[in-house]
């Protein structure tokens, strides 16, 4: 059977540009993340570790629903046929549709199960500052709930990833950055029989 | 002068905080840059809901749920005031100083901003023994697009946090204010609003004392 040639990255921006979405004011958005966040910080009293697994937690709730909508506006009905697609999918198409930027997919592991998204920008993080209570800087993810949302959404498409940053302008580093890796392609499984 | 110069590097090395050496900070960041930007209606849904969901965990009531959302909300509204009149040309920069330029400020500038339009409606209290009680009237709340209530919590309107974001700009001017949202769209088919929503501005004793005071004079 013929392969389908793998879809180029101008094509995926090509497509991530025309989804036609409803839109709404990007600081409405951007202070709706904000508060979510000030709140899981005072509610777990600045258990920063506890703040980013919940932040994770409700990324991967958005990820399970968002991934319908993702093939729906990004009129690709078509299986990835690689890691190395996916990522430029959701890096392209993915967060052009929902968040109107494109991080750039990069450092692969040589098994291609490995590799990072740099986000040149980050509307979530407009207008953020992290505490400085010496603690804030080291722990809080501020953006985790980026790394649900990717478990979440490509979970629905049978692949189960682990997803984490690994730097944060907001923490004072150059680039932010995210850590995808592959941990393996769930298989289909055949519903348990009722008997 | 040299003095001055000295203290600020000194306040500077107290913050613990790290920037990056690149110079992406807030404070390098020109503050209109997402003035009039974009994003997906989508994505603000998924936040929403994840924040109603969160919210709805561990409370006794649906006021108590309302609480949480109006709590949320109420920052914003703080901030938003600074931000919006910041961008307002020189002439109409100044705080809004009475009731009826409050209200309108909320009715035209912040909705405007958050929703893209302005508010439907801007009423005062007919009840006479209510003079402190003014309505800001949406016909169909953005927030509330894809929220559905359940038919146990009848009572619930998400807009609660909306009204936290009105309640944050009055205390921020100094009109401290009650803000709390009501559903008053009939459920019948056929209604053209189902989902009308009245926003309702209770402003604090102090605030009508001082306006019928300016009044006077």
């Amino acid at each position: 059977m013929p392969r389908e040639p793998s879809m180029s990255a101008s094509k995926a921006a090509r497509v991530g540009e025309e989804g036609r979405v409803d839109k709404v004011n990007a600081e409405l958005v951007v202070l709706t993340y904000g508060t979510i966040v000030a709140q899981l910080c005072k509610d777990f009293d600045g258990d920063y570790v506890q703040v980013n697994k919940q932040l994770d937690k409700m990324g991967y709730n958005i990820g399970l629903r968002l991934i319908e909508d993702y093939l729906a506006k990004s009129n690709t009905m078509r299986r990835c046929s690689n890691f190395r697609e996916t990522a430029d999918s959701l890096a392209k198409i993915g967060f052009k549709i929902f968040l109107n930027i494109s991080p750039t997919v990069t450092n692969w592991t040589s098994d291609n199960k490995q590799f990072s998204l740099i986000f040149e920008e980050n509307p979530l993080a407009d207008f953020v500052e992290l505490p400085d209570d010496g603690r804030a800087q080291d722990e809080l993810w501020y953006s985790n709930i980026f790394c649900g949302v990717l478990r979440g959404a490509l979970e629905m498409v049978q692949m189960q990833v682990e997803a984490h940053f690994i730097s944060d302008v907001l923490r004072g580093n150059d680039t932010t950055e995210m850590r995808v890796s592959l941990i393996r392609y769930i298989d289909d499984e055949l519903p348990p029989e009722d008997d | 002068m040299s003095n001055l110069q000295a203290s600020r590097g000194g306040i500077k090395e107290q913050s613990g905080l790290r920037y990056p050496t690149n110079g992406k900070t807030i404070y390098h960041r020109p503050l209109n840059r997402t003035k009039t930007a974009e994003l997906s209606g989508a994505s603000f849904a998924y936040l929403f809901s994840e924040m109603v969901s969160y919210a709805s965990k561990k409370i006794e009531s649906i006021q108590d749920l309302e609480k949480r959302l109006n709590v949320q909300g109420h920052p914003i509204g703080l901030k938003l005031l600074d931000l919006l009149l910041y961008r307002e040309p020189a002439r109409s920069q100044t705080r809004p100083l009475n009731i009826i330029t409050l209200l309108h400020f909320i009715k035209i500038n912040v909705w405007q901003h958050l929703f893209g339009q302005a508010a439907d409606g801007l009423e005062k209290s007919s009840d006479p023994s209510k003079p402190d009680e003014y309505m800001i009237i949406d016909n169909e709340p953005l927030v509330n697009r894809y929220i559905s209530v359940p038919r146990d919590m009848s009572q619930l309107n998400c807009a609660a946090y909306v009204a936290g974001i009105i309640e944050g700009v009055c205390d921020g001017s100094a009109f401290p204010a009650r803000v709390t949202a009501h559903s008053v769209g009939k459920q019948e088919e056929g209604e053209l609003w189902p989902g009308r929503t009245v926003f309702l501005v209770k402003f604090a004793p102090e605030v009508m004392e001082r306006e019928s005071f300016l009044g006077k004079g």
